[in-house]
């Protein structure tokens, strides 16, 4: 046991007297998780609207007044023909068009319709699908308004469809996507050093002198492991710091069940990171390495894609992705405030994990050269 | 009480190269005995390393048996990996810790603490002293094999096992640690150590050659420079090259080769050397010399290797 202490203390004196490792370690998740989810923010803002308003009736004005008080979208305003607002759109500079034709008001008050053209550009889809979803949005809201104006004794058959938004009220997207970036970063990190760890002695030849040292196989890895996944749980802590000062967010759930998934999914990771560090022969292929999963990982682990959205065989690849079970863990514990009962599912697939990935590494730890 | 620390025999080991197996050791033989210093000589890439590790228990071999002290390097590795104290060629200390790091932390591994063998470390040690909070990385090569022979010696191992300790070491610091290795031996370590350098067989108290994977000749240095079979002649002269060229076009000359700024040349029967005096006077002009020169473990090393090619 005492061998085993001075082991880990071997491990945190190579890891601080680092001039760059310790910086790596703090300074690189702080600083992505202060900008990543603003970059991976989904609500689609800024979108630059053309209006063509040839109409210059007092209601068409109301129209476009309307949409360019919207935070949503930045209007300009243009007496010119269809097709330069479409040269406009093929170089980049709108992202739509809304065209108002001559006689809007006086079809609106006469035949009770008129048509108004939405030009979009979908090249982004994401962006274009929403800007014609806000785009209706606002022209269905100002038609009810007008009939309500015009014709207030006419009932028309009116649904108004109130939305209940359960669990995010606000649809404040940095809710949803910082839990998921913090299981990322402590993944990452605890993955990295990991991966980095066996194979740096191998480089070094420091692995020959340890194995002729009398210490068990075992006893070794979990040398390795433990100082890794004590940073792992202190970069979790750092970032579910962050999460409450600079977001404001806090697990509606409590603390230690985030704790509990956490320790044991760590376990897992980080002997993840040790079994690409055994099978690797140098530092630039264990990175390589790591990096090829971690993409692959990331991607598929719904923090930025719902995996719901995603094709059935690519569904079928998560299912191998510890990634994926912490991120949903996590966001249920932020979010709905999940409970061990809620999340056992998770919790023994996560087990299944550790048990597995923990027993590799210790079996793919190779003594004797050959 | 044993008689061999170590015993080898008839160890295989293979490769796996670009063109099928590569033998690295082919049936080699030899045994240790105890409280000696035991040099295995040969050039580089003659297989002194894979030797060291099969000793060491970190590698097995493809056939063959080995023991330490009688256990069987194949079963009881982790008794023996207890009371060996292997020093790999390459530095194998951990470089971003002092020495005084290296030194408890490869004590407390083996459960010891830095005083209790003072006694035996305690000449290197004062010499390290100096240093003691430097960093490993940033010592001196020889300073750097001290470190690692003390790092060897902390558990006071029964037997060492240092694999090319003076490549890479200036000539004072070689002394040194042969001085420490003589040391060792009359304080009760056994001593396998592998050298490239001739000159250093002759503080061994065995020796074996190796070259190509096999052993050549095992013995005492001075027995296997007394069973050297001829006379060396050390001819020697202005443009040595030419005479090594014109030494080798000659019937009677058994072999000839450099040695530094001469040649030494062995000729088939003792009656021909005057016929070189002869040829060479003639040929090659004034002003070479030819003596008689008493063998070199090089010399033996040359011969064996020669004879093993043909």
């Amino acid at each position: 046991m005492r061998r085993f202490l001075y082991l880990i203390e071997k491990e945190f004196k190579h890891i601080f007297r680092d001039k760059f490792m310790p910086k790596l370690i703090f300074v690189i998740p702080i600083i992505q998780l202060l900008i990543l989810p603003w970059a991976a923010d989904f609500e689609v803002k800024n979108i630059n609207i053309e209006i063509l308003d040839r109409d210059m009736s007092s209601l068409s004005r109301r129209l476009c007044l309307k949409i360019s008080a919207s935070e949503y979208f930045t209007a300009t305003f243009s007496s010119g023909s269809y097709e330069d607002s479409l040269w406009k759109i093929e170089r980049g500079q709108t992202d739509m068009i809304l065209e108002i034709p001559h006689g809007f008001e006086s079809d609106l008050i006469k035949h009770k319709g008129s048509q108004v053209l939405l030009g979009v550009n979908a090249i982004n889809g994401l962006k274009g699908g929403m800007g014609t979803s806000y785009a209706n949005d606002i022209i269905s809201d100002f038609c009810s308004e007008m009939a309500l104006r015009n014709f207030p004794d006419s009932k028309p058959f009116n649904v108004e469809v109130l939305a209940d938004y359960r669990f995010n009220p606000y649809l404040n997207s940095k809710a949803f996507i910082v839990p998921a970036i913090v299981v990322f970063l402590f993944s990452l990190i605890g993955g990295i050093l990991a991966a980095l760890n066996i194979v740096g002695e191998k480089e070094l030849g420091t692995m020959e002198q340890m194995n002729v040292a009398p210490i068990s196989k075992t006893m070794f890895i979990a040398s390795k492991l433990l100082p890794v996944w004590i940073l792992g749980m202190l970069i979790l802590t750092i970032g579910m710091a962050i999460a409450y000062l600079v977001y404001g967010l806090l697990p509606k759930g409590s603390f230690l069940i985030v704790y509990v998934f956490a320790a044991v999914y760590l376990t897992a990771f980080t002997a993840f990171g040790l079994i690409i560090s055994n099978i690797s022969s140098s530092a630039q292929q264990a990175i390589l390495t790591f990096l090829f999963f971690i993409l692959i990982f990331l991607l598929m682990s719904g923090i930025f894609t719902p995996i719901d959205s995603m094709p059935h065989w690519a569904q079928n690849i998560t299912i191998c992705n510890p990634i994926r079970y912490m991120v949903e863990v996590m966001r249920s514990i932020y979010l709905k405030g999940g409970t061990f009962e809620d999340l056992q599912s998770q919790f023994y697939i996560i087990c299944v994990f550790t048990l597995l990935l923990n027993i590799y590494a210790v079996v793919s730890f190779k003594r004797n050269v050959n | 009480m044993l008689n061999n620390i170590i015993t080898v025999s008839g160890v295989s080991k293979f490769y796996a190269g670009a063109s099928g197996r590569v033998p690295a050791l082919v049936d080699v033989s030899f045994d240790v005995p105890q409280g000696c210093i035991f040099g295995l000589i040969g050039p580089d890439g003659a297989g002194k390393t894979t030797t060291f590790r099969i000793i060491a228990t970190l590698m097995l071999p493809d056939c063959g048996e080995v023991t330490v002290s009688g256990l069987s390097a194949k079963r009881d590795y982790r008794e023996i990996r207890r009371f060996i104290g292997y020093m790999p060629g390459r530095f194998s200390l951990y470089q971003d810790l002092s020495v005084q790091e290296n030194l408890e932390f490869f004590a407390r591994i083996f459960g010891v603490k830095i005083g209790d063998n003072l006694g035996l470390i305690e000449g290197i040690y004062s010499q390290l002293e100096p240093f003691k909070n430097r960093l490993a990385g940033r010592l001196s090569g020889g300073m750097k094999q001290k470190l690692a022979l003390c790092c060897a010696l902390i558990h006071c191992p029964r037997l060492l096992l240092l694999d090319e300790p003076t490549t890479g070491v200036d000539p004072v610091s070689r002394q040194e640690l042969w001085e420490i290795l003589g040391a060792m031996r009359s304080k009760g370590i056994s001593v396998l150590v592998s050298t490239p350098y001739m000159d250093e067989a002759m503080n061994c108290d065995k020796m074996a050659f190796i070259s190509k994977g096999k052993i050549l000749k095992t013995g005492s240095p001075q027995n296997i420079i007394d069973s050297f079979p001829q006379q060396v002649y050390r001819v020697r002269g202005p443009d040595a090259f030419r005479l090594l060229k014109f030494l080798r076009g000659l019937p009677c000359v058994r072999s000839a080769y450099s040695f530094g700024d001469s040649c030494h040349v062995c000729v088939k029967s003792t009656s021909d050397i005057g016929d070189v005096k002869r040829l060479l006077a003639r040929d090659v002009g004034p002003g070479i010399k030819v003596e008689e020169f008493s063998a070199s473990l090089e010399d033996c090393f040359i011969r064996l290797a020669q004879n093993d090619d043909n």
